[in-house]
């Protein structure tokens, strides 16, 4: 009898651990359906090719346009700009504590980087207020120094953990044996890390970039109080820009129920949803080679 | 001398890298504890904003954060937990286990500014909870489960298969198994994961902006239906919006200091349980 009841406990809680591995599945087919849904109410109200290809976001004009290219253009930027930073810097930290760091610098270090990535995105933007703003205006002789080469700064400072930590998994996963191969032919150092070890990790450190930049795109706190919010078309780094993140916060808050323009910030979302998960999958895709590779 | 030159050089360029890092993390920590701790008293962290929050402190700021991380915790901890159980416990490598898998990576990377969105059009509108503390704590939650889960079936995957077999071998049903003996052994590792989780939760300002942080509430916070204030949002609104932005600059000092004070304490925590969980090994 006491079996039997145990059994049944079996059971039961089986089916509740399976529901609640269905109900993730659901959580994501759910983001996506809103996302499909309101943009397809958007469609049935603005063509899809005036949102495509329209230079122009002003929903709040009396003629009202959608056109997102500005937005696509303003978060490119600030991302492309981010990595241009956190790249070169993010491969080399990874190069040195892997490579070159030893046991109690390395201790230091790693959880240095994971408390670079626990600061809220919230404080590192108002830094980007009170100390990367003024530091470019001064450069600069602009007012504030609100821009996107403040973002893009603020991005690189968010995206490095990510970048840092996955390329030195890469760099780390290298077998010792291709090293030793490299020094055993007179190579030294810096000539087997540049010409052996960063190679054979590429796809790892591919894979890294990748994810920085899905990092960077969805960001929202930092570019939204750093880059000044001037939806225009981006001329460079130095002007003001407005990502799709940043416009989304701005809009959603005073935008009443189920308008056109409410559609359109879910239509916005959901480029900037398409934009992360390639980034991601890519990035995906490149860490599965990467373990393959080294594995076999 | 050239070939002696050389790989310093060369040492120096990823030295340069790593203090460069190094040194983005000093700025950001030396410049919030240097010029927010002068903000910091008894009364800042115990009062509430007066003046038009030109004065007084940020207490419901702080009550609103824990309020709503709890309801994260609430939720996602054993949603993560039961899902994480399931697929390191029970799922076979089928296509339904790799779409969950799958499901998993991808929120994970999921903006968190469309998990507000998600949050909005699913709690604030679809169910009618409005914009209140349970839909940004729920919302929340939601952004936090993909990382529960992974953290959780991550310290599930170490625990040795001989201690599941031992367990079964003296008559344990599955569930007894995973009850009596795998959680308590991964533990450690499923706490440390919680702790690092909502850590970053309470850190996070775009899923609350439309599901519920105001910047100023009167009267007694506390009700789960209603509106609550929030530290990051405080921080946002302090920083950005406040029609006296000078003059409440020492105020997100402060603010900043408490929040960066109450992330950081989090992630020590999950670094302690780790060391001790490590020595005990």
């Amino acid at each position: 009898m006491k079996t039997l009841v145990r059994e049944r406990y079996d059971r039961l809680f089986k089916l509740l651990f399976r529901t609640t591995g269905l109900m993730v599945i659901a959580v994501l087919g759910g983001i996506f359906l809103m996302l499909l849904w309101n943009t397809i109410a958007f469609f049935l109200q603005v063509s899809p090719w005036d949102f495509i290809t329209g230079t122009q976001w002003n929903p709040s004009g009396t003629a009202a346009s959608y056109g997102i290219l500005p937005l696509v253009v303003s978060t490119s930027l600030v991302t492309l700009g981010a990595m241009v930073i956190a790249v070169p810097l993010g491969i080399g930290t990874a190069a040195f504590i892997s490579e070159y760091a030893g046991k109690s610098l390395k201790n230091f270090l790693k959880p240095a980087i994971e408390m670079l990535a626990a600061v809220p995105s919230v404080a590192i933007g108002f830094l980007g207020i009170v100390i990367v703003g003024p530091g470019i205006a001064r450069l600069t002789g602009q007012s504030n120094g609100l821009n996107a080469l403040n973002g893009a700064i603020l991005l690189a400072v968010m995206a490095l953990p990510t970048i840092i930590t996955v390329a030195e998994d890469a760099i780390n996963a290298v077998p010792r044996s291709y090293r030793e191969a490299s020094y055993g032919v007179g190579a030294n150092r810096w000539q087997t890390l540049i010409h052996v070890t960063i190679p054979s990790a590429a796809p790892g450190i591919i894979a890294a970039v990748m994810l920085g930049v899905g990092r960077a795109i969805g960001e929202t706190m930092t570019v939204l109080m750093a880059t000044g919010n001037v939806s225009a078309f981006p001329k460079g780094f130095f002007d003001s820009v407005r990502t799709i993140t940043a416009t989304i916060a701005i809009e959603m808050g005073e935008v009443p129920y189920q308008t056109t323009h409410y559609f359109a910030l879910f239509a916005i979302a959901a480029v900037l949803f398409t934009m992360t998960l390639f980034a991601n999958v890519v990035g995906e895709y490149f860490v599965n080679r990467f373990r393959k590779y080294h594995t076999a | 001398m050239m070939k002696k030159l050389t790989p310093l050089l060369e040492w120096f360029v990823l030295l340069f890298c790593t203090g460069t890092v190094c040194f983005f993390l000093g700025v950001i920590i030396t410049d919030i504890i240097s010029k927010g701790w002068p903000a910091l008293s008894w009364e800042f962290i115990s009062s509430r904003p007066a003046d038009g929050m030109t004065k007084g402190g940020i207490l419901p700021a702080i009550t609103g954060t824990v309020l709503i991380t709890l309801i994260t915790a609430l939720f996602a901890v054993p949603f993560g937990i039961c899902c994480a159980i399931y697929l390191n416990e029970y799922a076979k490598d089928t296509w339904l286990t790799r779409l969950i898998r799958a499901s998993i990576r991808n929120l994970s990377g999921v903006p968190s500014i469309i998990y507000g969105l998600f949050g909005l059009a699913l709690f604030v509108q679809g169910l009618r909870m409005g914009t209140s503390v349970i839909s940004a704590g729920l919302t929340l939650g939601l952004l936090s489960l993909p990382y529960i889960v992974t953290t959780t079936e991550e310290a599930l995957r170490r625990i040795p298969a001989s201690m599941r077999e031992a367990a079964l071998g003296v008559g344990a049903t599955q569930f007894e198994s995973i009850r009596d003996v795998v959680l308590p052994s991964a533990l450690p590792g499923i706490l440390t994961g919680i702790v690092l989780t909502l850590s970053r939760a309470a850190g996070e300002t775009a899923p609350i902006l439309f599901t519920g942080a105001a910047f100023y509430i009167s009267g007694t916070s506390g009700y789960l239906n209603q509106e609550f204030m929030a530290l990051p949002y405080h921080l946002y609104m302090l920083s950005t919006q406040h029609q006296a932005i000078e003059q409440v600059r020492p105020l997100a000092y402060g603010t900043a200091l408490i929040l960066l004070m109450v992330v950081l304490l989090l992630n020590l925590t999950a670094f302690y349980i780790r060391y001790k969980h490590r020595n005990n090994d």
